[in-house]
């Protein structure tokens, strides 16, 4: 599988040490569920890595290794240097939010923040410091003495952080912390929580199945599916520059359009137009060519690969009209495609002259689904 | 794949997943006192009377075991009075059981349905299940008392008869009489299994087949009972077995009487043990009886799993 | 059952209305009768006069009551102590169950047990054992460790037939606690023992509450193993000894004590189930459910 070098804007600093690493890490629960088969990576002081990737890829099983509480059958732990793979999750100084928040129902806010404290035996006089400074970061004072079943959503879900918070834990994991709370509070917590981690040393392993969350709060994504790593690489490269088909068609909304096209003598045909391919391809018979519904034009005078398609569906999304379109190609083949177009945007009839700017296409190996760079 | 931060080592393989193999250790260590007493008290009764069923032990031998073979087993099937207690089991258990079923599932229509007070109702509905089954015999021997008894006092009243009835007294009546008190005991038991299962029924399973133009009847024998087949095996398999194995409220209301009438099994292996002294003899009426035991509950799991499958496949739909 | 359910008769047009309109209070009225009469009347009768109770025709509504039977049960006999005895040797009984029973029902729910599924339907299987055919065998062990007339030989026994109820019923509750609790402490850093006893313990108070009440009413109700066991007058439990209530001679049934022990010892169940409906039936319905 291929990947993309390290951006400039996580490089690696030879001095600075890997907080966490992972080494060839592997689950097998049977030998037909084998969520992660071979994963490898590691993260530095304040970075924020996101774990990506659709319902049963093994992001959890991922989270559940680092955390302890779940022992791979490969490969190894590393936190700060120190193989962890065999320490129970107690000793590894990591905290976790889950998704469930899995506050202790029978415990007020104030023990539920300092129970992890409290077990390592931490001065009673620091612990309550510690739950100050964190109760007041997160405007929590006023919950302090209450039950969580007494608590809002949202207020459950600062509580979940803050416990995670006042460990000063060298690893912060978060299972899908967001996805309980409803959209629009989604949003709010989410701009707070990349706050929040920003101000922290201690690099953070998010997981989610939500590409907006993965895009705005990582410096670092790790696209997962089917147990296998697919792209690690910031977000900006993952959406601009993606490893694959998959990465390609699983970050970015409305998805990417894929179409299949046949090739000769090193191009590749739509309809009357042939776009030249990069030297990998030459010798492809077919190639699939993905282009972003938001890069998709209307076409204007001296653009090369125009066509026109015939509109058959319009979507309003608000700021968008998403339009899908048919393209006649040959006689026997269609193509569908779908473009965004301003929500001022008129037409006539339904028929549309659009353009594919071929610096915005990706082209994909037919067989294997990796990307062919220009 | 690869990774810049990942040396070309193979990877490290883990033999036995230390985490899982704690939990299990825990979890023994957890379970083995319970199970320990389970077996003590379920496990070595059951072999101590499968061993003693083969030899005689009683006041003949001076209670001293010889080893006799299947004897006690021969004996057994020539003992008229086994087979009479046997067949006393057989029609307690079935009538029992029966009149248990159609009044549990009566009851728990009713108590499924809306209205005022019906928490209160069910708790009442609850109570005679939780009653010590040997008072909750005293009090109907008291009932049916051949002198005083409220029975024959109404009966008289109403005209159904006009002189005293000995209930217990009188070997077809006291088994009638003491099917009567056991369904008053243990129907709650019933309902309150079906209940559940009532509940568990969705509504607007009910709303889409009126939509499709059902009545309530054939809602009933469409969906009701479809749906409620598992809970009602449970609850016809507990039933069964503590039915069959009956002991308190025979031994208070009639003693087995009137001359062996209401003799259960049960009420046979304790008076072999407890009144003859004849160990061999009563373990292998204990063995048998087991045997009948696991050979209907045997039966009933199946029909069980049958059940549960064919409503998953319900379900599906 | 959260929202009312909707009133299934067709339409109002029906004349099926009026006769809903009289079923539905009939039956739950014949429902009250059937369970609540014979209890009531032997209420009654402890109360009644011995002449009331021996009067014929029957007398549904003495003039006068009395509380002599009960008099006569408290002074004339060591019924205070057999209330007592029942008390003890259910409680301890119901303890030991759910010491002995919670703990293996976590390890069944949670811990990956190699034969787990084996284990839990031989426990099913051993809820069906009538104790009749428990009673020989036990008698040979209470006998060969001398345990007659010692409550060790009620309450191991009343302990171990509560136990599969509790695991079953225990379990199928630890299998409903949200995994990511468990999960959560242990990145805590609580020990499994900590864990257990300080975030499994107190939310399964509940859960334990409706076990224990389950297994106090079969404690208190056993009665072969009681009268096989325990021989001694003034150590026997309620049911043995109230089963055993006689008269100076066999046309002498003392029916009001009889009557009065009746209610005595029933009492403590009526009011379990005045208190504790709803965890009565949940537990009965998941302990036979559920498995
Ligand atoms: N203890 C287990 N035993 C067997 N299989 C398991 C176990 N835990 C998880 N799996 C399986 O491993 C796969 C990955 O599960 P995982 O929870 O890691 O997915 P996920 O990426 O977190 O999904 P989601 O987004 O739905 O949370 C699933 O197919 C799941 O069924
Ligand atoms: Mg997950």
């Amino acid at each position: 599988m291929t990947r993309t070098d390290p951006t400039p804007t996580i490089a690696p600093s030879e001095t600075q040490q890997a907080m966490l690493e992972l080494r060839h890490l592997n689950k097998t629960f049977s030998p037909s569920v084998v969520p992660v088969k071979d994963l490898s990576l590691s993260v530095k002081r304040g970075e924020f890595l996101t774990l990506l990737g659709p319902s049963g890829c093994g992001k959890s099983t991922v989270l559940r290794m680092i955390a302890g509480l779940e022992q791979p059958t490969k490969g190894q732990v590393l936190i700060q240097g120190e193989d962890v793979t065999h320490k129970p999750p107690g000793d590894r100084n990591i905290s976790m939010v889950f998704q469930s928040y899995a506050l202790y129902p029978h415990m007020t806010v104030a023990d539920n923040i300092a129970s992890a404290l409290k077990l390592r035996k931490i001065p009673e006089e620091e612990v309550r410091q510690r739950l100050r400074e964190v109760s007041h970061f997160l405007g929590l004072e006023a919950l302090m003495e209450r039950k969580p079943s007494k608590l809002s959503g949202g207020q459950r879900q600062r509580v979940a952080v803050a416990r995670a918070l006042v460990r000063r834990p060298s690893v912060f994991l978060l299972d899908e912390p967001l996805s309980n709370l409803d959209a629009l509070l989604r949003e709010n917590v989410r701009a707070e929580l990349k706050q929040l981690f920003e101000s922290q040393q201690a690099p953070v392993v998010y997981v989610t199945h939500d590409q907006t969350e993965a895009m705005t709060l990582s410096t670092k994504v790790a696209v997962l599916n089917d147990g296998n790593l697919q792209q690690l690489d910031a977000p900006h490269q993952i959406y601009a520059e993606p490893a694959n088909q998959f990465v390609a068609g699983f970050v970015g909304s409305p998805q990417m359009n894929f179409l299949t096209l046949p090739c000769e003598a090193g191009a590749a045909r739509l309809g009357d137009r042939s776009f030249p391919l990069p030297p990998p391809l030459s010798h492809a018979r077919q190639v699939i060519l993905g282009i972003r519904p938001e890069h998709v034009r209307r076409a204007q005078p001296g653009d090369t690969y125009t066509f026109e398609g015939k509109i058959f569906l319009v979507e309003n999304l608000g700021m968008h009209y998403l339009v899908s379109v048919h393209i006649q190609a040959t006689q026997q083949t269609t193509y569908t495609l779908r473009l965004l177009l301003p929500s001022d945007a008129t037409w006539e009839g339904d028929s549309l002259q659009i353009a594919l700017p071929p610096e915005t296409i990706h082209w994909f190996d037919a067989e294997t689904g990796s990307a062919v760079r220009q | 794949m690869t990774s810049n931060s990942a040396p070309a080592r193979p990877p490290v393989t883990h033999k036995i997943d230390v985490i899982v193999q704690r939990d299990r250790q825990i979890g023994w260590m957890l379970t083995i006192p319970a199970l320990l007493l389970l077996i003590a008290v379920f496990a070595y009764p059951i072999g101590l009377a499968v061993w003693q069923s083969f030899i005689t032990k009683n006041l003949g031998t001076e209670l001293q075991p010889q080893f006799s073979g299947i004897q006690n087993y021969i004996r057994m099937a020539q003992d008229g009075r086994f087979w009479q207690s046997l067949w006393n089991s057989v029609v307690f258990t079935t009538l029992s059981i029966i009149i248990e079923f159609l009044l549990g599932l009566g009851i728990a229509l009713v108590l499924n349905q809306a209205f005022r007070g019906r928490n209160i109702v069910r708790t009442i509905a609850i109570l005679p299940w939780a009653l010590p089954t040997a008072l909750i015999a005293l009090a109907w021997t008291w009932i049916f008392n051949d002198q005083f008894g409220v029975v024959n006092d109404l009966l008289l009243r109403l005209r159904i008869i006009d002189s005293g009835i000995n209930w217990l007294g009188n070997p077809t009546l006291a088994m009638v009489a003491v099917i009567i008190a056991d369904v008053w005991k243990t129907t709650p038991f019933i309902s309150i299994l079906l209940l559940a299962g009532l509940q568990s029924i969705p509504d607007d399973l009910y709303e889409a087949h009126r939509i499709d133009g059902a009545n309530a009847w054939q809602s009933f024998w469409q969906i009701t009972l479809p749906l409620l087949l598992p809970q009602v095996v449970i609850a016809l398999v507990f039933r069964f077995a503590q039915a069959f194995g009956i002991f308190d409220l025979i031994a208070v209301m009639t003693g087995g009487g009137p001359g062996g009438a209401t003799e259960m099994v049960s009420l046979y292996i304790y008076s072999t043990v407890m009144r003859y002294l004849d160990f061999g003899y009563g373990s292998a009426l204990v063995v048998v009886t087991f045997l009948l035991l696991v050979l209907a509950v045997a039966i009933a799991a199946y029909l069980l799993s049958r059940v549960r499958g064919s409503a998953q496949a319900t379900d599906a739909r | 059952m959260t929202t009312q359910p909707l009133d299934r008769t067709p339409s109002p047009s029906k004349p099926s209305i009026s006769w809903k309109q009289w079923a539905l209070p009939l039956s739950v009225g014949l429902i009250v009768v059937f369970c609540l009469a014979p209890a009531l009347w032997q209420l009654l009768t402890s109360f009644k006069t011995n002449e009331a109770i021996a009067a014929i025709p029957t007398v549904y509504f003495p003039s006068e009551f009395t509380l002599e039977h009960y008099q006569e049960l408290f002074e004339r006999r060591p019924f205070f102590n057999y209330m007592l005895n029942s008390f003890v040797v259910a409680t301890l009984s119901t303890v030991l169950a759910l010491g002995l029973g919670s703990p293996a029902a976590y390890a069944l729910a949670r811990l990956r047990l190699q034969g787990e599924s084996i284990l839990v339907g031989a426990i099913l299987v051993v809820t069906l054992f009538p104790p009749i055919l428990l009673f020989l065998g036990l008698l040979n062990v209470v006998q060969a460790l001398n345990l007659g007339n010692n409550y060790l030989s009620l309450i191991l026994p009343y302990a171990a037939i509560n136990l599969p109820l509790t695991i079953l019923v225990m379990r199928s509750f630890f299998q409903q606690l949200p995994r990511d609790l468990e999960d959560s402490a242990k990145v805590d850093g609580y020990s499994t023992v900590g864990l257990l006893l300080n975030i499994v313990l107190p939310l399964t108070l509940p859960a334990l509450a409706t076990t224990g009440i389950l297994a106090f009413i079969t404690a208190w109700n056993e009665f072969i193993f009681a009268l096989t066991f325990i021989t001694a007058e003034p150590m026997k439990t309620i049911p043995v000894a109230a089963s055993q209530l006689g008269g100076a001679s066999i046309f002498e049934v003392p029916f009001g004590p009889i009557a009065a022990a009746t209610v005595l010892g029933t009492l403590p169940l009526v009011l379990l189930v005045l208190f504790f409906q709803r965890q009565i039936i949940r537990g009965l319905t998941s302990g036979a459910v559920k498995g």
